[in-house]
C-alpha cells in the first residue's frame, strides 16, 4: 500500500474521522509530506468521507498548507515590517543567491523550498525565519549563509542512509 | 490635552507561577458568582485588542443553559509587532492552564483548548508537557477539566474568534455572521468563552491577589497592567509589562532611539501616531478621562525619520490583502483597491485627490466589513494618510 | 403566540414576528433593500454587504439578510451613510468584474448590472483589477461555461451545489485577493463530481456560470435546406418559457409554444410528453417484471428498490456517489433519448426520411440533457440520437431573435405521431410527476381498476416537501399478477439531490424498504430545472407546478397507456414493453464513476 495512504489511516485513527479533525490529518500529512498532492488531498477526502472540494477548499485557506511539492527544507522568510525594515531583503538575496532559486521556487534536488510569510512574531529579533519548524532570527546575509551551510551538510548525511 | 500619567514598568505577569495549584484549588473552591464579581470588580478586560471586558464574557457564558460549553485560549498571536502571548506560554503555561480550568468551572465547560498559531509550532512539546502534569494534578482534586493543542495553519484572520472555532471544526477560517455570539454560539455552536492568552494570565493574578491588586493599577476604564512588545527602531526591542494609561509621549521616552517620528500602536490594524501627537496620546481603552485613548494588543513599533511612511503602508495593505479571508465585498476588494491606489498615486497614475477617494473607502470598509480585519484596515491607512500625505504623493 | 416585537423603518413603525431579519421586516414593511449574495433557496452568507442597512446608534452599518431585528430597532434603509457605501460596495464588486457587458451571455440578465444600473454608477474611479489577473474560462464541460472574471464571489453557487445537491463539485478555495469559486484541484467541472444539473448557473447572478448554448448550431440547421429538423419539447418547459416572454410565473403556453417553434422554422413538432408516456409503459413494466423476479422467483440478481433514470442530473449522481447501486436504476432511458432513438427510427420510416438527414433537436428544462445527449451510448439509432439540447433560456432567446410577438401568437398543436400525450405525460415535470403517472398505469394494469385516488389525483406525491413517501395495497389482482395480492407497494420520492443522497443513505443503511423511488435531480422536479427562467424561487416552483397539475387536470386522457399514439407505436413498430427492440432502442445502461 502506498505509504502516505497508510499515513492517512494512521492519522484518522489517531484523531478521529469527523469534520473537526480534519486539520489536524492535513497538518500530519504536510508534517510528513511538506506538502498536500492531489492523490493526498483525496486519501483524506476518502477517509473522511468529506468531499474532495471542501478538502482542497480548507487546505488552500491555509498558508502553511501547501498543495505544490515543497522540497525537503522549507524557509519561510518573514516580509512583514519590522522584518522589511531591518533587512529582510538583503537576506533573501543572500539566500536566492546562495540556493540559486527565487521565491516560490524549490531547488532542484527538492533540498529546499523558498517562500515569503507574514509576521513570525519575532519582530524585536528581526528579520526571522522559519525552516520547516525551526526559528531563526536576528539574521544577516552571513549568519543566514551559515545557517543553509548547516543545514546542506545535514543534507549531505542523510543521504548516506 | 497633556497626559500626565507616568510609565510604570510592572511585573506580574511573568512572575512565578509556582503556586497554581494552590490558586487553582482556592478558586475552584469558590462560586462561580464569587468568582464572576471578582472579575467584575476588578475591570479587567480582554487583552487581544478588542478590549471587551472579561467577567462580563465569562458570566453570559455561565447563564447559558447548555450541557457543553468549551473554554478557549485564543494563542493565535498573528498581529504584526506582537508577540508577547508566546513569552506567556514559554515562561508561565500554568497560569494560563490555571485560569482555563477555573473557567471552566465557573461557567460549566469541561474541555479547553488553546488554538496555538502554526508559526508557534515549536513551543507544543513544552506546552503539551505542562498540560500533562496540569491535568495530572486535576485528576488528584478531582476537577473534570481537559485542555488540547489544537494548531492552526497559517492565517491570521483565524485569531478573529468565530473564525477561529471554523478553523477548529475543520473549515476554512472565515468569520461567522454576528449575533450569535460565542457566549451562546461558538465551538460547535456551544456556548464558548474565548479569551487571550494574556487575558487568562490576569485572571490568575486576580485569582490569586483578588481585584483591588489589578485594579488599583492603571486608570479609569483601563485598570491594570499590560504586555507590550516594542519593535521597530527601538534600541531595546522586547516585552514589557507596563501600567495602562501611560501617554506615548512617555513611552517614547523609554522606549524611542531620539529620533522617533512616528508610532504604530496596536499592529497594522491599529493607529499610526505622529510625533506631533504622542502628548495628547494615551494608551489604554477609549474613556473621557483618558482623552485621545487607544487600544491595542500590545504591539508598538517604532518608526525614526529615516523610515518611508509610504512603504510602511504598503507593507500593512499586502498583509491585509494577503490575509482578509476575502468572503466579504469591502475587506477582499477594498484591500486591493487601497494598496493599487496607493500605488497609482505614487506612481502619479491617480492624482492626489485620489487619495480622498481612498480614504472615503477606507471609511466605508470600516462600517461595512463582515469582521475586525476589514473594519480594522481603515485605522492604519487613514492615520497614515492623514498624517504623511505628502509622502504619499509622486 | 409570541409577542410581536416593534421597529421603525424608515420613520415608519411597524409590527412584527420576533427573529425576523431587518430584510423580511422591511419587505413587510414595503421597503425593498438591494440584496445580491442573498437568495431565498439558500442560507444566508452576508457576504456581498449589498443589503447593509444603518442602525441608529450604532456607528457600523448592518446587514439586512443576517441581522434580526430587535425591540425599538431604528432602522435607516437610505440614509447618506447607506447610500455611499452601498454604492462603493457596487463599485468594488464592478472593479474585479469583468463588465464587457455588451458581449455577456448574461447582458439584461444579470443582478450586478442591474444593481450598477440602479445605482447609476457612471464612472470607473477604482482601479479595474479584473484584467490584472489570468482568469480561466472552462468551456469542457457540454452543459456549464464558467468563466471566472465574471465571478464576484458571492458564493451562491457554492451554497447550491452543497446545500440544495449535496454534490460539492464546487467549492471556495485560497483567501484573501487569490480567493476564489473553482473545484478540486481547479479541475475543469466535466472532469469532477459535477452533475452537470446546472443549479449553479440558476442562482449565479451574473454571467460567471452559464449554459453552454447551442443556438448558433440550431439556426444553421433550420437554415440548411437539405435538412430535416425536428424538436421535443419537455414537460416543464411549456410552464417555464412565459416567464421569459413577458408573462407572470405559472403561465402555461403549450399552443404559443408550439406556434413559436414553427415559426422559428423546424420542420416538425412533437412532444416529449409522447415519450414520458412511453417511459411509464416501458418503466411501469419493468417495475412489474422486477417485482416478480424478486417476490416469486427470488432472482439474487434483480434489485429492487426501482430507482427512475429520467432525470440525467440524477443518473450521474449516482453514478459518482453510489456506483455500487447502479443496477437499482431502471434501464429505461430518459424521455427526450428514447425520443431521440424513435426520431431516426420509427420517426424516419414513418416519414420516409434518410435518418441522416434528421437533425434532432429538443428543449428542455434541464442542461444535464446537454450532457446525456453526449453521452456515447446514446447512438443506438445508428446516429446521435439527439443533436442538440437548447434550455428554455435558450428558446426564449431565439424567439425574441426572430421577432416573434409571442403574447399574440395563436395556440398551435403538435405535429402527429410523436405529439399525442396525456396529462400523465404533463406531470413528468414536477417532482412526483413520474410516480403518479407510473402507479396511474401500473395499478390499472394490475388490478384493471383506476387508481384509488380521488379524480385520479395522487395527492400524497406531490408538493415541495423533499422526500415523500407513500404506499398503495394491491387487492384484488388480475389473474395474471396473482402474485402481487396483498402486497403493499411502497414509493418514496426526492427531489433535489441533497434529498436524493438521504434516501440512498436510507438504503444503504438498510433503513429503507421501498419498491419504486423518484429522483429528480432538481428542487421541484424538472419544473425547477438548471435551465428553466432564471430567477427560480421557490414561490416561483409552486406556481410552475401548479401550472403542470392544472394542464394534466385539463387533458383529456390521463393515463399513459390510454395515449392512442403509444398504442399505435406498440402496433407498428415496438411490438410490445420490453419487447427487444424496444430494449435496443429505448434502454440503457450505466458508467461507474469516481467520487474523489
Amino acid at each position: 500500500m502506498n505509504p502516505v495512504s497508510d499515513l492517512i489511516k494512521n492519522l484518522a485513527d489517531q484523531h478521529g474521522r469527523s469534520r473537526h479533525n480534519l486539520l489536524p490529518i492535513l497538518q500530519g500529512v504536510v508534517e510528513q509530506e511538506k506538502y498536500l498532492s492531489e492523490f493526498s488531498m483525496t486519501e483524506i477526502a476518502r477517509e473522511l468521507d468529506l468531499p474532495a472540494a471542501e478538502v482542497y477548499g480548507t487546505a488552500t485557506f491555509y498558508s502553511f498548507l501547501e498543495h505544490k511539492k515543497m522540497g525537503r527544507y522549507i524557509i519561510r522568510i518573514c516580509k512583514t515590517i519590522t522584518c522589511s525594515m531591518k533587512g529582510k531583503n538583503q537576506v533573501l538575496l543572500a539566500i536566492e543567491d546562495m540556493l540559486k532559486i527565487n521565491v516560490g521556487e524549490t531547488t532542484p534536488d527538492g533540498t529546499f523550498s523558498l517562500l515569503q510569510t507574514n509576521c513570525l512574531g519575532f519582530c524585536h529579533k528581526a528579520p526571522a525565519m522559519l525552516i520547516n519548524n525551526e526559528v531563526f532570527t536576528d539574521l544577516t546575509p552571513e549568519k543566514v549563509r551559515d545557517i543553509l551551510s548547516t543545514y546542506m551538510k545535514k543534507k549531505g548525511a542523510s543521504y548516506d542512509n | 490635552m497633556t497626559i500626565s500619567y507616568q510609565l510604570k514598568r510592572v511585573d506580574f505577569i511573568f512572575k512565578n507561577e509556582n503556586d497554581w495549584e494552590d490558586v487553582l484549588s482556592k478558586s475552584i473552591s469558590r462560586t462561580p458568582q464569587e468568582l464572576i464579581n471578582e472579575l467584575i470588580s476588578s475591570e479587567l478586560k480582554g487583552r487581544g485588542g478588542a478590549g471587551f471586558p472579561t467577567g462580563l464574557k465569562w458570566k453570559l457564558s455561565s447563564e447559558e443553559g447548555d450541557d457543553t460549553k468549551y473554554v478557549i485560549c485564543n494563542a493565535d498571536e498573528g498581529e504584526p509587532g506582537t508577540f508577547k502571548d508566546r513569552e506567556i506560554l514559554s515562561r508561565v503555561p500554568f497560569k494560563v492552564l490555571t485560569s482555563m480550568a477555573v473557567c471552566g468551572h465557573v461557567i460549566g465547560a469541561k474541555e479547553g483548548y488553546i488554538y496555538l498559531r502554526g508559526e508557534y509550532f515549536f513551543l507544543q512539546p513544552e506546552l503539551n508537557k505542562a498540560i500533562s502534569e496540569f491535568e495530572y494534578y486535576c485528576k488528584e482534586i478531582n476537577l473534570d477539566f481537559k485542555i488540547r493543542i489544537f494548531m492552526g495553519s497559517g492565517a491570521y484572520i483565524c485569531g478573529e474568534e468565530t473564525a477561529l472555532f471554523e478553523s477548529m471544526e475543520g473549515k476554512r477560517g472565515e468569520p461567522r455572521n454576528k449575533p450569535p455570539y460565542p457566549s451562546s454560539y461558538g465551538y460547535m455552536g456551544k456556548p464558548t468563552v474565548i479569551n487571550n492568552v494574556e487575558t487568562l494570565a490576569h485572571t490568575f493574578t486576580i485569582f490569586k491577589y483578588g481585584a483591588k491588586r489589578f485594579y488599583d493599577l492603571g486608570v479609569q476604564y483601563s485598570r491594570g497592567s499590560k504586555l507590550f512588545s516594542v519593535s521597530g527602531d527601538t534600541p531595546k526591542p522586547g516585552i514589557y509589562e507596563l501600567e495602562l494609561g501611560m501617554s506615548l509621549a512617555d513611552f517614547v521616552d523609554e522606549f524611542g532611539d531620539g529620533d522617533t517620528k512616528a508610532v504604530q500602536v496596536g499592529g497594522a490594524s491599529g493607529f499610526l501616531v505622529p510625533r506631533k501627537r504622542f502628548n495628547e496620546t494615551a494608551i489604554g481603552f477609549q474613556g473621557k478621562l483618558t482623552g485621545i485613548s487607544l487600544p491595542t494588543g500590545g504591539s508598538m513599533m517604532l518608526f525614526n525619520s529615516s523610515r518611508s511612511m509610504f512603504n510602511v503602508l504598503d507593507n500593512y495593505l499586502e498583509f491585509f490583502r494577503e490575509e482578509s479571508c476575502g468572503q466579504c465585498t469591502p475587506c477582499r476588494v477594498g484591500c486591493q483597491q487601497l494598496l493599487s491606489g496607493i500605488k497609482a498615486v505614487k506612481r502619479g497614475e491617480k492624482n492626489a485627490q485620489y487619495l480622498d477617494k481612498l480614504m472615503r473607502l477606507a471609511e466605508t470598509m470600516q462600517y461595512t466589513a463582515k469582521c475586525g480585519l476589514g473594519q480594522s484596515v481603515a485605522n492604519s491607512f487613514s492615520s497614515i494618510v492623514e498624517n504623511f500625505r505628502e509622502e504619499m504623493i509622486y | 403566540m409570541t409577542k410581536k416585537i416593534k421597529i421603525s423603518i424608515n420613520g415608519v413603525f411597524v409590527e412584527i414576528e420576533p427573529g425576523t431579519t431587518i430584510l423580511d421586516a422591511a419587505l413587510q414593511a414595503g421597503v425593498i433593500i438591494p440584496t445580491l449574495c442573498y437568495h431565498k433557496d439558500l442560507c444566508v452568507a452576508g457576504n456581498c454587504r449589498v443589503c447593509v442597512i444603518e442602525i441608529a446608534g450604532q456607528k457600523r452599518l448592518a446587514v439586512a439578510c443576517a441581522t434580526p431585528c430587535e425591540e425599538g430597532m431604528e432602522i435607516l434603509t437610505n440614509s447618506l451613510k447607506v447610500r455611499n457605501s452601498r454604492k462603493h460596495i457596487i463599485e468594488l464588486l464592478l472593479s474585479e468584474h469583468n463588465a464587457d457587458c455588451t458581449r455577456c451571455y448574461k447582458n439584461g440578465n444579470c443582478e450586478l448590472q442591474n444593481l450598477a444600473s440602479e445605482f447609476k454608477i457612471m464612472t470607473q474611479d477604482f482601479i479595474q483589477l479584473a484584467p490584472l489577473r489570468k482568469y480561466t474560462i472552462d468551456m469542457f464541460s457540454p452543459s456549464i461555461v464558467k468563466d471566472d472574471s465574471k465571478c464576484i464571489r458571492c458564493q451562491r453557487c457554492v451554497r447550491t451545489c452543497v446545500e440544495l445537491q449535496g454534490v460539492n463539485a464546487l467549492t471556495v478555495a485560497h483567501k484573501g485577493d487569490h480567493m476564489k469559486i473553482t473545484t478540486f484541484f481547479e479541475k475543469a467541472m466535466n472532469d469532477v463530481v459535477c452533475t452537470n444539473c446546472g443549479q449553479c448557473i440558476n442562482h449565479c447572478p451574473t454571467g460567471a456560470l452559464v449554459e453552454k448554448n447551442y443556438i448558433e448550431e440550431v439556426w444553421d440547421a433550420i437554415a440548411d435546406k437539405t435538412k430535416h429538423v425536428i424538436v421535443q419539447t419537455a414537460p416543464a418547459v411549456r410552464v417555464g418559457l412565459g416567464e421569459e416572454l413577458g408573462f407572470e410565473p405559472g403561465a402555461r403556453v403549450t399552443g404559443k409554444m408550439v406556434a413559436a417553434l414553427k415559426r422559428l422554422g423546424f420542420d416538425a413538432v412533437m412532444d416529449t410528453d409522447f415519450t414520458a408516456d412511453l417511459t411509464i409503459m416501458e418503466e411501469g413494466t419493468e417495475l412489474l417484471t422486477r417485482l416478480k423476479k424478486v417476490l416469486v422467483d427470488h432472482d439474487p440478481e434483480v434489485k429492487l428498490p426501482m430507482a427512475t433514470s429520467c432525470s440525467p442530473g440524477w443518473i450521474k449522481y449516482i453514478e459518482h456517489m453510489f456506483p455500487n447501486y447502479l443496477d437499482h436504476l431502471s434501464t429505461c432511458k430518459s424521455p427526450q433519448q428514447m425520443f431521440g432513438a424513435l426520431a431516426k427510427t420509427y420517426y424516419a420510416k414513418a416519414r420516409n426520411l434518410d435518418p441522416e438527414k434528421i437533425v434532432s433537436v429538443s428543449i428542455m428544462p434541464c442542461t444535464a440533457k446537454k450532457f446525456e445527449a453526449a453521452r456515447p451510448e446514446m447512438h443506438d439509432s445508428g446516429y446521435r440520437d439527439v443533436d442538440y439540447v437548447l434550455t428554455t433560456r435558450e428558446l426564449a432567446i431565439m424567439i425574441k431573435q426572430a421577432g416573434i410577438d409571442f403574447m399574440k401568437l395563436e395556440d398551435m398543436h403538435y405535429d402527429r405521431l410523436m405529439g399525442e400525450s396525456t396529462g400523465a405525460g404533463v406531470i413528468f415535470g414536477a417532482t412526483g410527476g413520474v410516480m403518479e403517472a407510473a402507479l396511474r398505469t401500473a395499478y390499472e394494469l394490475v388490478t384493471g381498476r383506476e387508481v384509488p385516488f380521488e379524480n385520479l389525483n395522487i395527492a400524497p406525491v406531490r408538493g415541495m416537501e423533499g422526500v415523500k413517501e407513500a404506499s398503495i395495497k394491491i387487492e384484488n389482482p388480475l389473474k395474471e399478477w396473482a402474485f402481487l395480492e396483498g402486497v403493499e407497494l411502497k414509493c418514496a420520492v426526492a427531489h433535489g439531490l441533497v434529498n436524493a443522497g438521504k434516501v440512498m443513505e436510507a438504503i444503504r443503511s438498510g433503513k429503507a424498504s421501498y419498491h419504486f423511488i423518484e429522483f429528480m435531480a432538481c428542487p421541484g422536479g424538472c419544473l425547477g430545472g438548471g435551465g428553466q427562467p432564471i430567477p427560480t424561487s421557490p414561490e416561483i416552483r409552486r406556481k410552475r407546478a401548479e401550472a403542470i397539475y392544472a394542464e394534466d387536470a385539463g387533458m383529456p386522457i390521463r393515463k399513459s397507456h390510454q395515449n392512442p399514439e403509444i398504442i399505435k407505436i406498440y402496433k407498428d413498430f415496438l411490438d410490445h414493453p420490453n419487447s427487444e427492440k424496444s430494449h435496443h432502442l429505448l434502454h440503457t445502461h450505466y458508467t461507474s464513476r469516481e467520487r474523489f
